[in-house]
């Protein structure tokens, strides 16, 4: 109580966040968890208030109609008294005078900045990828292009058999463009995934007419005289004819304007556990942050949505002063590949014939049905689901709850699947009947 | 805020929770039809579950958590916490059935809908005069709804 | 049927299923304990076996379309006033099994006399005024134990008087009312919880049985009696010291004569060390205590037990209402003990032979009255207490009691009913789907010991009002005023022999 008093007499904080994707939702529940009255800036480079970026594909296939992308209502930002800045892009961090600058000549003061500025599709050096004709598939604007595109178009290849990359194939296959999937490397979804659950997937789009070559890549994407794309040669020696190349390889840190700031950017900008980056009260948060990972212990740019949010709120929460430390991110991935479902968390691809992992993995080609658990010191540290995953958020819990497995539980959970009783006593005493407040009794 | 809090010691299995929570999300509120026509017709299924081995029984469903791992990973903005009530939302218009939630919850408290792309989840019976149906069916007190 | 004993259809219930109300939700499946309702997997519906059913009404209870109904199998033998059909279907039985026929709860026979519909209360009309329990003070109060013929005081420096007389130990209770003897491991922990809690809220006691006191009771030991059997099972000196109260347990009205057997089934982890007990060994209750042959043997055994606590408790002595029941009565009282408790033969029990059940022993109503006259003529009457036990079943009864002398009772199958008991009997099996006469973990934790608790609270609290109300009508403002007032009791329908032995006068005398 006394907290709050000082706190409510104290002149209100500004909090100035850069970027407005899901950390930086996640950073104003979190903010607005401790903290009331503070005054939030939002400046957002995209021109639409946060959504979810992962319906691009629902959008591109003609799922969801666009007034269904927001990720929160229309008076979100009213009530959680946040000024949005759309169509603003910062172009620079003074630390020191504490103001960022905008491109539209503004000087923004802030007491605490959050840099959430997320990914940047990443695009090869292939020869002729500079040009017209390719696009990249991470925003709204490229989705909505790609929809006018694909009544014009006949053909298009991708390059990457990522989440993004299959997930924009699978919808300009929906519109009707003929798809060629091209990764370099044996199979699909080779980060968070493992073969037999790529090979499931890629059935299931081989099934519907999407072409997926493994092994190869673009060694060059080819031009017609008017410089537009007519196909692309492949490593193999293979040509295949395109209208359009959609560049799907992965994203990178959209960390520049903090390198310029003068503040620490590894792979990503490095954040402690508090989510501040090597400048006072300038924080960071989602895909552009090198924050801690549960699993490895160490300090990784995991490119996932829900750490975005974690992330984004564990900010929000320690720049209002709440002196919570991030718990760590863990891998996890959920797609489905028309209709069939895949999910995948933790580590899922242990390094091979490492005595001190241990995989159980079952298939059932016929069902489209498979499941692998990764143990490493009898824990769970990772599995992926296909098919069936009703089960996930249950085999989620033994990994991010570190629960030893000992001999016959481990069995069980091998055997029989997750469940609640393979839980210690006690954690399941806190999570589900923690002992009434005194003052309850 | 009052959550419902299920006590393994005495949940006696008999299911008559998943029953009360079936008719309390049903069209007609009435159990006979919510179980034997709008289950098979609608796909309507229980928020809650109950879980058994050997003789221990428990009824689990959401726990309304303080900071939901579902609401993070949701991508369409359908979970949400809801800052007045703490109940964790859902809004079954914007769920796209990327099964997000269902990965990420660690306490297995969301099910698919068995029909359409959608999740299943508990609300409390927000919106039911008596509280939450499962609490007010439970014929042994297993299930409390209380602050705690 | 087929490949079935060849009288397994006289069975004695029918499961009546209404098909339009039955959903196949399994509810039933899940609470029978018996199987008598089960899962068809061929025909996709739950289904039932009628000659399964023992009438516990559980799944009728918690059927949640109200789809199910127990009755009474129609089928039924020609009538025989001499071969009625419980005795055609004991002999089936016994042609199968060649054994005693075991029974549960207390004896269902109806062809013995229930005295207490036999007797009527007064009231006052006009020249005694009755009282108003709501606007007066109406005193429930009573004290068990040994009472002073005669106070004697002495007087202090200052003047005022200073009490001369050394009182004995006496319980005391709230109401004139107590849970009475049933071990725990014939019926569970939770039970006993339970019991433990109400009589504590209630104030009043509950008895523990003969199978010792789990020590995380000890906290509820002053609403606790500590019974002594004759398989002295947890007992010790912890355990003595640990109530309120010490009864020496003699008989029980449903088994007169004989001892007692809990299977090993019954005998849990729990169990085996509250009764000090080898884990899953059968504890067997001799029908005697062996160092009790004589009225001499029970006063050193009495006065074992009072040293054993340093006098600081009364003593009670539990004995079945039988043939010499005023006299055995007499040579209790004499032997020192603070307490007689007789136990009628309607009293319940967890396993009995039926036809000891049903065919040793008196009803409670003609013992006490003849305990209670006993002990006036003798002029011991206030050296001990006397609690009736043995078929109480409503607050009239207990008025009716204290009317013939009891100074307060004990009921069991009513605290049962209270927290589901459906009195189906089948209690020796160790599977009570109500969840108490079990130790199956599964079973047993139907009782949750807050719900249970709770109900024996309003059962006594319920009964408590009652008796205020009549005490008021009759102008009583204290139970100690009823106390073998036989004045206040009529009776309907008796010969001259039974109102001569219950001391009562005829309704219009």
């Amino acid at each position: 109580m006394p907290v709050a008093k000082r706190k409510a007499q104290e002149a209100a904080m500004t909090y100035v966040i850069i970027g407005n994707g899901v950390a930086s939702i996640g950073a104003i529940e979190g903010i607005r968890r401790q903290d009331q009255k503070a005054k939030i800036v939002v400046i957002g480079a995209e021109d639409s208030a946060a959504y979810g970026r992962p319906l691009i594909s629902y959008l591109l296939a003609g799922k969801l109609s666009v007034d269904r992308l927001a990720l929160r209502s229309e008076d979100y930002y009213v009530r959680n008294k946040a000024e949005l800045r759309l169509g603003t892009t910062v172009t620079g961090i003074d630390t020191a005078k504490k103001a960022v600058t905008t491109d539209k000549g503004e000087t923004i003061a802030y007491d605490r900045l959050l840099i959430a500025t997320g990914g940047i599709p990443f695009i090869p050096p292939i020869p002729g990828v500079q040009g017209a004709d390719i696009y990249s598939f991470t925003t709204l604007a490229h989705a909505q292009t790609l929809i006018e595109l694909s009544s014009k178009i006949k053909r298009a290849v991708v390059i990457g058999g990522g989440l993004i990359g299959l997930k924009a194939a699978e919808s300009l296959h929906d519109r009707g463009v003929g798809v060629t999937i091209v990764e370099l490397a044996p199979r699909i979804l080779s980060a968070g995934f493992d073969e037999k659950a790529g090979a499931l997937a890629a059935n299931r789009l081989k099934k519907v007419g999407i072409e997926v070559n493994c092994g190869v890549t673009a060694k060059e994407i080819q031009r017609n005289k008017n410089g537009r794309v007519k196909g692309v040669l492949l490593t193999d020696g293979r040509f295949l004819d395109c209208d359009v190349v959609v560049v799907a390889i992965g994203v990178v840190p959209h960390s520049a304007i903090a390198k310029e700031a003068g503040i620490t950017v590894e792979r990503g900008i490095m954040v402690d556990d508090k989510l501040m980056t090597s400048a006072k009260d300038v924080y960071a948060a989602g895909d552009v942050a090198q924050a801690m990972d549960q699993l490895s212990g160490e300090r990784r740019v995991v490119p996932i949505w829900p750490n975005a949010y974690n992330q984004g709120f564990a900010s929000g929460r320690n720049m209002a002063g709440a002196k919570q430390p991030y718990q760590g991110g863990l891998p996890m991935n959920s797609i489905s590949f028309y209709g069939l479902p895949t999910i995948s968390v933790g580590l899922v691809n242990p390094p091979e014939n490492d005595p001190d992992f241990e995989v159980h993995a079952v298939l059932d080609q016929e069902k489209e049905i498979y499941r692998k658990l990764v143990f490493r010191d009898e824990k769970l540290v990772g599995y992926v689901l296909v098919g069936d995953i009703d089960k996930a958020g249950m085999y989620t819990a033994f990994i991010k709850f570190e629960m030893k497995l000992a001999g016959e539980a481990k069995d069980k959970l091998i055997n029989a699947g997750p469940e609640v009783f393979l839980w210690p006593e006690k954690l399941f005493d806190e999570t589900w009947n923690p002992a009434p407040a005194k003052a309850a009794r | 805020m009052k959550r419902v809090y299920p006590d393994k010691e005495y949940c006696i299995g008999c299911h008559i929770c998943e029953l009360a929570c079936l008719t309390a999300h049903s069209k007609s509120k009435d159990l006979i039809l919510a179980y034997t026509v709008e289950r098979t017709s609608d796909g309507l299924s229980p928020c809650k579950h109950v879980h058994e081995r050997g003789p221990t029984c428990v009824a689990l469903s959401c726990r309304h958590c303080d900071e939901p791992a579902c609401v993070a990973a949701c991508i369409s903005g359908a979970l949400q916490k809801d800052p007045e009530s703490g109940r964790t939302t859902y809004d079954r218009e914007k769920c796209v059935g990327c099964w997000s939630c269902l990965m990420a919850c660690p306490f297995g408290a969301i099910a698919r809908h068995p029909l359409e792309n959608k999740i299943v989840k508990c609300d409390l019976c927000f919106d039911r005069p008596g509280g939450p149906a499962c609490v007010a069916a439970c014929p042994n007190l297993a299930l409390k709804q209380e602050e705690r | 049927m087929l490949f079935q004993p060849i009288n397994r259809n006289y069975h004695e219930f029918s499961i009546d299923r209404d098909k339009d109300k039955c959903i196949n939700c399994k509810v039933c499946v899940r609470q029978c304990a018996y199987e008598a309702h089960y899962w068809d997997e061929s025909r996709q519906k739950v289904m039932h076996d009628n000659a399964k059913c023992v009438g516990c009404h559980r799944c009728e209870a918690l059927c949640p379309t109200s789809a199910l109904l127990i009755q009474k199998k129609k089928s039924d033998f020609r009538d025989n006033a001499l071969w009625k059909p419980e005795f055609i279907k004991y002999i089936y039985k016994q042609a199968d099994t060649g054994g005693v026929l075991l029974t549960g709860m207390g004896s269902p026979v109806g062809n013995i006399p229930v005295y207490w519909d036999k007797m009527l209360l007064d009231a006052s009309q006009v020249t005694n005024p009755s009282i108003d329990p709501l606007r007066e003070p109406m005193e429930l109060k009573t004290f068990l134990g040994a009472k002073p013929d005669k106070l004697e005081f002495t007087k202090t420096k200052d003047g005022s008087p200073k009490l001369k007389t050394r009182l004995t130990p006496n319980i005391e209770l709230n109401y004139p009312m107590m849970f009475s003897a049933m071990s725990f491991g014939s019926i569970n922990f939770n039970l006993h919880i339970a019991m433990a809690r109400a009589a504590t809220e209630l104030g009043i006691c509950y008895n523990t049985g003969e199978g010792g006191l789990h020590k995380s009771l000890y906290q509820y030991g002053k609403n606790t009696i500590v019974q002594v059997a004759s398989g002295r099972f947890g007992v010790h000196r912890d355990f003595l010291n640990a109530g309120a109260g010490i009864e020496i347990k003699v008989g029980q009205g449903a088994k007169p004569g004989i001892g007692g057997h809990l299977p090993g089934e019954k005998i849990n982890e729990m169990v085996s060390v509250t009764r000090m007990v080898p884990l899953g060994s059968d504890a067997i209750s001799p029908a005697p205590h062996h160092d009790i042959y004589s009225i001499e043997d029970l006063h050193q055994l009495i006065y074992a037990l009072k040293e054993a606590s340093e006098y600081r408790v009364p003593v009670s002595v539990k004995i079945a209402a039988v043939h010499n029941v005023a006299a055995i009565a007499s040579g209790i009282v004499r032997a020192g003990a603070d307490i007689v408790a007789i136990d009628g033969m309607r009293g319940g029990t967890g396993a009995a032979p039926g036809m000891i059940r049903d065919n040793v022993g008196i009803p409670i109503e003609l013992a006490l009255a003849q305990v209670d006259q006993r002990l006036r003529d003798e002029g011991i009457r206030s050296r001990a207490s006397i609690v009736a036990a043995g078929g109480i079943r409503c607050s009239a009864d207990v008025v009716k009691a204290i009317a013939l002398g009891a100074d307060a009772v004990y009921f069991a199958t009513a605290a049962l009913l209270a927290v589901g008991c459906t009195l189906c009997g089948k209690c020796y099996t160790g599977k009570c789907p109500w969840g108490i006469a079990t130790n199956d973990a599964k079973l047993a934790k139907r009782q949750n010991p807050d719900v249970a608790a709770k109900k024996l609270v309003n059962l006594v609290h319920a009964w408590g009002h009652e008796i205020e109300e009549m005490l008021g009508g009759m102008g009583l403002n204290s139970i100690e005023s009823l106390r073998g007032n036989r004045d206040k009791l009529r009776a309907v329908g008796l010969s001259d022999t039974e109102m001569d032995i219950l001391g009562v006068k005829h309704a219009g005398r």
